[in-house]
């Protein structure tokens, strides 16, 4: 291969542009920016590519500079002496106007207009947060009184997959937190020599509190992150607008059977994370602290009265209902590419989490005020 | 320019596990050909497709490139063989998190050491030569479909490929955009001199612009017919005339 070669001969008011060697994108070429001063007093410029060897868009992207500044300084070009196909490319190149309104490269954003853009997106986040919930009280509506249309089906596996699939990583967490309450709470309450009081922590924690807490958690970032993405999914492949046409509801079929499904599974789960963590306690208090089994089961049978059971049921509850939510709400607004799939994904599982904190520090005080 | 072909299929049967899709082709493809894959829907065009641009691999037989044997090739060679084949996906394929001059830049990025001012020069020119100037920094989900097809040519183009293979350019547009596409593969073979192989059941386009082809079948499962589709009319298997003329006779 010969390199590329340029040269610019003759009366600098009708100079020849000769192009020569073989141009390719793998190698180095001229780049017309370089020399376009040598055109400065450019009347008429002849371009000659006889001499051309082999030619890729390499040689047709410098031309079509080339004719672009000539042609903004209304200097004319012969193109005459180009190989047949480079003269029908560049036709082509100039056969589509450029779009009057050409977008320019987007400026980086400022620091305060990041700030702005972002209130101003929360401040639209929460009406349609609300018109969300309004969406969906009302389709509840049409399932009590037996007119909402979607798949038993669905909804079974919706169950399973919420409910059983779930066990393994709930088991998992739970028992771990179970260990770490008992470790924590037994080396304070050795120092009274009160260690008999660990069931009581870690029956109370996870009950009432703990147990909720994880397994909303867990939630949020399994299932809640997982139907965010299956709807967004339907959402780019326009699956959702085939059930818009059809006159079912989306709410109704997709929506409405991923809530029931979390909301029926959850409370559930929050009682067997519950166990879960007070075995786990158990076992720490009878291997490392020497506490009975007989004696720790009573502990915690006497410490724990029904109300707590059902407080930690109903926040376990709330907390599947706001992670269903979030999974759906940002599943449902997602764009329609798969980037768009990514954040809605991401904003699902934080929304979730936010959420399900928000709504345990109220909960906490609101027991507390009542007096359960 | 040598005889050799520049694409050769050889005893090529393909199909997924154990269920053979089509079995027994064999036809040649010549330098700056125009190949049309023709068939009735299901005969496994887009699959003979994708065994040619090595996204899946034949259960028996070879495709050459230049007389090198794609899957027997060590991977080096293999990929040296990719980098000439540029490919537009049926709807596009566009990366959506990528503005068009991203999308069309990226293959020139990765596969040469250009300067970023040369690269921004070239992606003006590939989207200029597709129609689309000016459109450099908007992102394919704000430009209709029919953009997003030229957008996929300027990016199958973006390194001056030897094969251009298109899964069914024309799907999904309408019939004045689907001819000045055709057009533009045209003016776009005879400027870069590429070879062109496409899936298509788009007559109007096979007439205008194919000088070559293979009929699949889905019955028999294997080719009854190769050559330009301008002879199989006249002089085809009856089968493939009843295609060609729309089941009329």
């Amino acid at each position: 291969m010969t390199p590329a070669q340029l040269s610019i001969e003759g009366d600098p008011r009708e100079p020849r542009v000769i192009l020569r060697g073989d141009w390719s994108l793998r190698a180095e070429v001229p780049f017309f920016n370089d020399i376009a001063p040598q055109l400065a007093q450019a009347e008429r410029v002849t371009l000659v590519g006889n001499e051309l060897g082999v030619w890729d868009s390499s040689v047709a992207t410098f031309l079509a500079a080339l004719l672009r500044h000539c042609g903004g300084r209304e200097i004319e070009v012969d193109q005459r002496d180009l190989p047949d196909g480079l003269r029908r490319l560049l036709a082509l190149a100039f056969a589509v106007p450029a779009r009057a309104d050409a977008r320019g490269e987007p400026a980086p954003k400022g620091y305060l207009e990041g700030v702005g853009e972002a209130s101003l997106r929360l401040w639209h986040d929460l009406p349609a947060m609300v018109e969300f919930v309004g969406e969906i009280v009302l389709s509840c509506q049409r399932l009590l009184r037996g007119k909402a249309r979607y798949r038993r089906q669905d909804l079974w596996y919706l169950i399973e997959d919420a409910g059983v699939r779930a066990l393994p990583v709930v088991s998992l967490i739970s028992f771990l937190v179970g260990t770490i309450l008992a470790y924590m709470g037994a080396v304070q309450l050795a120092l009274f020599g009160a260690e008999i009081y660990i069931a009581d922590l870690v029956g109370l924690g996870m009950v009432r509190e703990v147990g909720a807490l994880m397994t909303g958690i867990i939630l949020a970032g399994r299932t809640g992150a997982a139907y965010a993405a299956q709807l967004g999914t339907m959402q780019v492949n326009e699956e959702i607008d085939a059930f818009r046409t059809l006159g079912v509801s989306p709410i109704d079929y997709l929506v409405l059977p991923r809530m029931l499904a979390l909301v029926s599974m959850v409370p559930l789960l929050t009682l067997y994370s519950g166990v879960v963590g007070c075995f786990a306690g158990m076992l720490v208090a009878t291997g490392v602290f020497h506490i009975g089994m007989y004696e720790y089961f009573n502990e915690t049978v006497n410490a724990l009265s029904i109300t707590h059971v059902l407080v930690g049921v109903m926040k376990g509850t709330v907390y599947g209902a706001l992670v269903a939510f979030a999974g759906c709400l940002r599943g449902m607004q997602c764009g329609r590419s798969a980037q768009a799939v990514g954040e809605a994904t991401t904003s699902a599982v934080v929304l979730g989490i936010v959420l399900i904190t928000v709504a345990a520090s109220l909960l906490t005080i609101l027991f507390q005020k009542i007096g359960i | 320019m040598s005889a050799q072909p520049h694409i050769e299929v050889r005893n090529l049967s393909m199909g997924y596990g154990t269920t053979v899709v089509q079995r027994d082709l064999n036809f040649t493809i010549n330098r700056g050909d125009i190949f049309v894959i023709m068939g009735g829907s299901g005969c496994g065009k887009s699959t003979l497709l994708k065994q040619m641009i090595g996204l899946n691999r034949p259960l028996a037989g070879s495709i050459l490139f230049n007389g090198v044997d794609y899957w027997a090739a060590s991977d080096e060679a293999k990929a040296n063989l990719r980098r000439g084949f540029g490919v537009l996906f049926q709807a596009g394929a566009l990366w959506s998190s990528l503005t068009l001059a991203e999308n069309v830049a990226l293959p020139l990025r990765e596969f040469t050491r250009l300067p970023k001012k040369v690269v921004a020069e070239i992606v003006a020119l590939k989207l200029a030569l597709v129609g689309l100037a000016g459109f450099e920094n908007y992102y394919p989900s704000e430009i209709s479909g029919g953009m997003k097809k030229r957008a996929g040519l300027a990016r199958a183009m973006a390194l001056d490929p030897e094969i251009l293979f298109f899964d069914e350019p024309s799907a999904g547009l309408d019939p004045l955009s689907s001819q000045r596409l055709d057009e533009l593969i045209l003016e776009l073979r005879n400027g870069l001199g590429a070879t062109v192989v496409l899936v298509t059941h788009e007559l109007p386009s096979i007439f205008a612009i194919a000088n070559n082809s293979v009929f699949l079948d889905a019955e028999t499962r294997t080719m009854i017919a190769a050559g330009d589709p301008k002879l199989l009319l006249k002089e085809g298997p009856d089968q493939v005339r009843h295609f060609l003329q729309r089941g009329q006779p």
